[in-house]
C-alpha cells in the first residue's frame, strides 16, 4: 500500500516514536524511513540525565538503611527520624529518575530509539514494588538495558539477568543449590536454604521462549538449579552491591534443560543456557510477536512477526537490524492507528506536543497512579499490558479529559492550538478535528480537544 | 461543592438507604428480612442481588489464607511460615478442626462465624502450567485453555441475565480488568474523578466520539459514573464523619493517589464500591483486583509481607460488607486467585508457583455450611506433583454454582456461553442458600 510522505513522516514521528515535537514531522517529510533508521546506533539508547548513582551504590544505600532500621528496632522504635528520613531520601532518589527519564522522553530528537528502549524496559520488567527495588530500577535501565537495545539480544538478556536490580527482584540472590556447600553448611546449623525458581521460569517464559515453547516444570528447576550462585556481593565484600558468582551456593552436577545437556560449569552454566535460550526460534517468535504488538497493532499482523522473526534468526539476535526490518516493513506504516496510547505515552506525547519539560515528581505521580500506570511500578514481571481495552476503561478517558483540561489551561499560553494540533499530528489530524478545534471558545479548549482527540490518544 | 450541595443532589435515595440500615442495626434481622422481601416482591429477586468477584493476583498461598492447622503434615511441609495452630499466639482463627483462616481476617472469620463466609480450599482453574498469565486469563476468561477467548466470564454472564443493561456492572481501578471486558458494557471507577471539568467539554468530545467504537461508550458510561460516584463518595464520607473537598472534589491536577495501601483506605474503598451498588439503578455485579501475592521469598507467617496484604484484603471486605447494610443479605462476594503456592516452604522463606488454592466465599445469601469442595490433605502421596495442593474442585464449577443459584443463569447457557465447553463441569452445589 502506497502512503504519501505527509501521511508517512506524521506516522513516523507519531506511531514508532513518541509524538510529535514542533517541527519534526516537516523533519522526518523527506524520508521518513531513513529518519527513524538514523537513530539507530551501536552504542544504544539515549541516557536520562541524572547524577545518578550505580545500582550498587544504590544498594549499597539500602543495606545501610536496614541496618540502621535493624538497630534502631532493637532499641525499641523502627520509626525515628533518622529512620524514616533514610527512607524518604531513597524514595526521592526513585523520583528523580523517573523525572529525568519522562524528560528525556519529553524532549528528544530521536523518539523512536527511546520507545526502542522502552519497549525492552518493560519486555524485562523490573518493578519497584518494594523499596529495594524502587532504589535500583533506575540504574537498572540504565546499567543493563539501554546499552544493549541495537546489540545481541543474548547480551541484553545476560546483562537484565545479571543485574542486581533483577536479582533482587525475582529473589534469585537468596537461590541456593539445595547441594550445594552453603547449604550443607546451613543444615548443620539447623536451618533450611534451598532454590528460589522465579527469575528462572520468568527467564523462560517472559524474556526468552514463551510459554508455548514446550519446557516443563522439571526444565524451570534445572534452570534454577543452574543458576544457583549467580548472586549480589555483601557490604564488607570487594565490589559490594555488585553481581558475583558464589560458587558455594552453586548446586554441583550436569543439568538437562529442553533436551539439552549443561555439563558443570560454575557461572558459565546458567550462561550456556541462556544462549541457547537466546539462539532458540521460539524466543525469536516471542519477540517478533511482541514487537510487532507493541509498535503496529495488537493483533500483529503475521506477515511482519516472520519478517522480525526471520531478521533475528538470520542475524542470530542482532537487534539493531531487527529495527531497521521493523522500519522497513510495510505493515508498520498501515494507514490506520491501530494502538491506543498507555499513559505514559499519552503525557510524554502532549508533553512533546505543546513543547513542555515536566518538572516535579509530586505533579506527575498522582497523575500516572491515577491513570493507572504508577511510576516504574508494573504489576507483574510480565510488564505493562499493550492492549486498547485495558487502557481504554471508562474511569481512564475521564481522567485523561480530566487532565487534559487541567494541563492545557496551563500549558497553552497565547499560541494557537489551531497551529499545535497541525505540529502534532500533520497529516494524522482529521478535517473534523481541526474544525472542532478551530472552533473552540478558548485556546485551553483547543488544546483540551486536541489531546482528548480520537487521532491523539491512537498512535 | 460543598456537603450541602451533594446532599441536595442525593436526598432522597440516600434518607431511604440509610433509615433501612439504621433501621437493622436497632431492630436486627426482622426490619432487615422485611425489607427485602418487600423490595424483593416490587422489583423482582434479581434486581436485589448483588455479586462481587475479586480477583487476587499473583497467586495467593491458600495454605496462609485458611490454614489447615489440623492437618498431619502442615506445620512440617510449611516450617517458619507455619501459621501457628488455634489458640497461640498469632494463631489461625478457628472455622473447624482442621482449618483456620489467618490472623490477619479477623472481620472475615467474624462473618464465618455467622455463617456468612466459607472456605474453598482446593480449587484451581483447568490450566496446570503455573504461569501467572496463563492462570490469570483462564481465571478471568472463563475458557478451558489460555487465550481461548478475549472477553470475560462475568460480562458473558451479564449476557446470560437479560439484556443489555438490564444488570449493571462497574470494576474497580482505572484499567478493565479481562474479567469484565467483552460485549455488554460495564462501568469502571477509581478515586479521584472529573469534577472540576468544564461541562462543556464531554459534550464536544462526546460528539467527535459519535462514530469512535473505544472512546464512544467509554466517555459514556464513564460520565454516568461520575454522576454515581458524587453520591457514593459523599455517602461514605458522610458516614464517615471526614469527608473533605478534595475527595468529593478531586478531578484536575489534584487526583487522588489510587489504591493507597493503608487499611483505613481498603475499608474505604469498600464501603464506596457498596455506596455504588446500593444506589437506587446501582450496580448490582462488581469486578476487583487486588494484586502482590506473588510471595516467593520472605512471605511471614502471622506477621509479614502476606499478612499485611491479607489484613488489606480483609479491612476491604469489612468496609464492603458493612457498607452494603440491608443489601449485604442478598450479596455473594467470591474472592479467588489464579493458582496456590508450593506445599513446602521454599529456600527462601518463601513459597512458589502451585496448583489449587482457597477461595472464599462470603455474603448474607450464603448457604451455612462447613468447607465447599473436598479437602485432599497435604499427605505426601496426595500433593499434586509431590508439590501442591491437589485440586478437588474445578474454579469454574464454583463460578457455575454461584451464578445458577445466585443469579439465576440457566445451565445451559453456564456451560456453552459463560464458560465455554465446561459441559462436564457441573455447578458446585449447596453454596448460596
Amino acid at each position: 500500500m502506497a502512503i504519501d510522505h505527509d501521511l508517512k513522516s506524521a506516522i513516523a514521528v507519531t506511531r514508532l516514536g513518541l509524538g510529535a515535537k514542533d517541527g519534526e514531522i516537516a523533519a522526518a517529510r523527506n524520508d521518513p524511513e531513513a529518519y527513524l533508521i538514523a537513530q539507530i546506533r551501536p552504542e544504544g539508547a539515549d541516557q536520562p540525565q541524572t547524577n545518578a548513582p550505580t545500582a550498587a551504590e544504590r544498594f549499597n544505600e539500602f543495606r545501610a538503611y536496614q541496618q540502621e532500621r535493624q538497630a534502631a528496632k532493637q532499641v525499641g522504635d523502627a520509626k525515628t527520624d533518622p529512620v524514616k528520613m533514610a527512607a524518604r531520601m531513597l524514595r526521592d532518589d526513585t523520583g528523580v529518575d523517573f523525572v529525568a527519564r519522562v524528560r528525556l522522553a519529553a524532549s528528544t530528537d530521536a523518539g523512536f530509539r527511546e520507545r526502542w528502549a522502552l519497549f525492552w524496559a518493560n519486555h524485562f520488567t523490573v518493578s519497584a514494588n518494594k523499596l529495594v527495588t524502587a532504589t535500583v530500577v533506575g540504574p537498572f535501565e540504565q546499567e543493563a538495558i539501554r546499552p544493549h537495545v541495537f546489540g545481541r539480544f543474548e547480551d541484553l538478556l545476560v546483562a537484565s539477568s545479571s543485574h542486581p536490580a533483577m536479582l533482587l527482584y525475582l529473589d534469585q540472590a537468596q537461590s541456593i543449590g539445595p547441594n550445594s556447600m552453603a547449604a550443607q553448611f546451613q543444615a548443620r546449623a539447623g536451618k533450611h536454604v534451598g532454590l528460589n525458581e522465579n527469575l528462572a521460569r520468568e527467564i523462560m517464559e517472559l524474556h526468552t521462549v514463551g510459554v508455548d515453547a514446550g519446557y516443563s516444570q522439571a526444565d524451570v528447576t534445572e534452570f534454577a538449579r543452574a543458576m544457583t550462585g549467580w548472586s549480589i556481593s555483601g557490604l564488607r565484600e570487594p565490589d559490594a552491591g555488585r553481581f558475583t558468582f558464589r560458587d558455594r551456593a552453586h548446586e554441583p552436577g550436569a543439568r538437562t534443560i529442553m533436551g539439552r545437556r549443561y555439563a558443570e560449569g560454575g557461572e558459565g552454566q546458567a550462561r550456556a543456557v541462556m544462549k541457547d535460550l537466546a539462539a532458540s526460534p521460539h524466543t525469536a517468535h516471542h519477540l517478533a510477536v511482541k514487537i510487532a504488538r507493541h509498535f503496529v497493532a495488537d493483533d500483529p499482523p503475521p506477515t511482519l512477526v516472520a519478517r522480525l522473526q526471520r531478521a533475528y534468526l538470520d542475524t542470530n539476535g542482532q537487534l539493531s537490524v531487527v529495527a531497521k526490518t521493523l522500519i522497513t516493513s510495510p505493515e508498520t506504516w498501515n494507514p490506520t492507528a491501530a494502538k491506543f496510547k498507555t499513559p505514559y505515552e499519552f503525557l510524554v506525547s502532549s508533553w512533546r506536543a505543546a513543547g513542555v519539560l515536566p518538572q516535579d515528581i509530586a505533579a506527575i505521580a498522582p497523575v500516572m497512579n491515577a491513570m493507572g500506570q504508577k511510576a516504574f511500578s508494573a504489576p507483574s514481571p510480565k510488564g505493562w499490558p499493550e492492549e486498547k481495552e485495558v487502557w481504554c476503561a471508562p474511569d481512564a478517558v475521564i481522567k485523561r479529559m480530566g487532565w487534559s483540561e487541567a494541563f492545557a489551561a496551563k500549558a497553552v499560553g497565547d499560541r494557537d492550538p489551531a497551529q499545535i494540533a497541525a505540529n502534532a499530528l500533520g497529516a494524522r489530524l482529521s478535517p473534523l478535528v481541526a474544525k472542532t478545534i478551530a472552533r473552540a471558545e478558548t485556546r485551553p479548549e483547543g488544546l483540551s480537544i486536541l489531546l482528548m482527540s480520537p487521532e491523539f490518544q491512537r498512535r | 461543592m460543598t456537603r450541602e450541595d451533594i446532599a441536595c443532589q442525593a436526598t432522597l435515595p440516600r434518607l431511604s438507604r440509610r433509615q433501612a440500615m439504621w433501621g437493622g442495626l436497632g431492630l436486627g434481622i426482622t426490619v432487615q428480612f422485611m425489607g427485602s422481601r418487600a423490595y424483593a416482591d416490587s422489583q423482582g429477586a434479581l434486581a436485589q442481588k448483588r455479586l462481587v468477584v475479586i480477583v487476587c493476583r499473583g497467586g495467593l498461598d491458600g495454605l496462609s489464607l485458611s490454614p489447615p492447622v489440623g492437618d498431619a503434615n502442615y506445620s512440617a511441609l510449611r516450617g517458619a511460615i507455619a501459621i501457628p495452630g488455634f489458640g497461640e499466639a498469632g494463631g489461625a482463627l478457628k472455622l473447624d478442626d482442621t482449618f483456620g483462616l489467618h490472623p490477619a481476617m479477623g472481620a472475615t472469620h467474624a462473618l464465618a462465624v455467622k455463617g456468612q463466609a466459607r472456605i474453598v480450599p482446593a480449587v484451581a482453574t483447568p490450566d496446570r502450567e503455573r504461569s501467572h498469565f496463563e492462570a490469570q486469563d483462564v481465571l478471568e476468561s472463563g475458557a478451558s485453555v489460555v487465550y481461548g477467548t478475549s472477553s470475560g466470564w462475568l460480562n458473558r454472564a451479564l449476557e446470560a441475565m437479560g439484556p443489555a443493561g438490564k444488570v449493571k456492572a462497574i470494576s474497580v481501578g482505572p484499567t478493565a480488568p479481562l474479567i469484565l471486558r467483552g460485549p455488554i458494557e460495564a462501568a469502571s471507577w477509581s478515586p479521584g474523578g472529573a469534577a472540576g471539568v468544564d461541562p462543556r467539554l464531554p459534550g464536544i468530545l462526546g460528539d467527535l466520539y459519535a462514530h469512535d467504537p473505544l472512546l464512544g461508550p467509554a466517555l459514556a458510561s464513564g460520565m454516568a459514573t461520575q454522576a454515581m460516584a458524587k453520591i457514593a463518595v459523599a455517602d461514605v464520607a458522610q458516614s464517615e464523619g471526614m469527608m473533605t473537598d478534595s475527595q468529593v472534589n478531586a478531578g484536575g491536577v489534584t487526583l487522588a493517589p489510587v489504591l493507597r495501601q493503608g487499611l483505613p483506605q481498603a475499608r474505604k474503598l469498600g464501603a464506596t464500591l457498596a455506596a455504588f451498588m446500593t444506589q437506587p439503578d446501582g450496580k448490582q455485579v462488581a469486578a476487583v483486583s487486588i494484586d502482590g501475592f506473588d510471595t516467593h521469598a520472605n512471605q511471614g507467617a502471622a506477621q509479614g509481607q502476606l499478612a499485611l496484604r491479607l489484613a488489606y484484603v480483609d479491612a476491604f471486605l469489612d468496609g464492603l460488607a458493612s457498607g452494603l447494610g440491608p443489601s449485604w443479605n442478598n450479596t455473594v462476594v467470591v474472592l479467588a486467585t489464579e493458582f496456590g503456592r508450593t506445599a513446602r516452604v521454599n529456600g527462601t522463606a518463601g513459597t512458589d508457583h502451585g496448583t489449587a488454592s482457597t477461595a472464599l466465599v462470603l455474603g448474607g445469601a450464603l448457604k451455612k455450611g462447613g468447607i465447599v469442595g473436598d479437602w485432599p490433605t497435604l499427605a505426601q502421596a496426595r500433593l499434586f506433583e509431590n508439590r501442591d495442593t491437589a485440586p478437588t474442585l474445578d474454579m469454574r464449577g464454583l463460578f457455575k454454582g454461584v451464578l445458577r443459584d445466585h443469579m439465576g443463569v440457566e445451565r445451559a447457557k453456564l456451560d456453552t456461553q459463560v464458560f465455554p465447553g465446561s459441559a462436564g463441569v457441573a455447578p458446585a452445589d449447596g453454596v448460596v442458600a
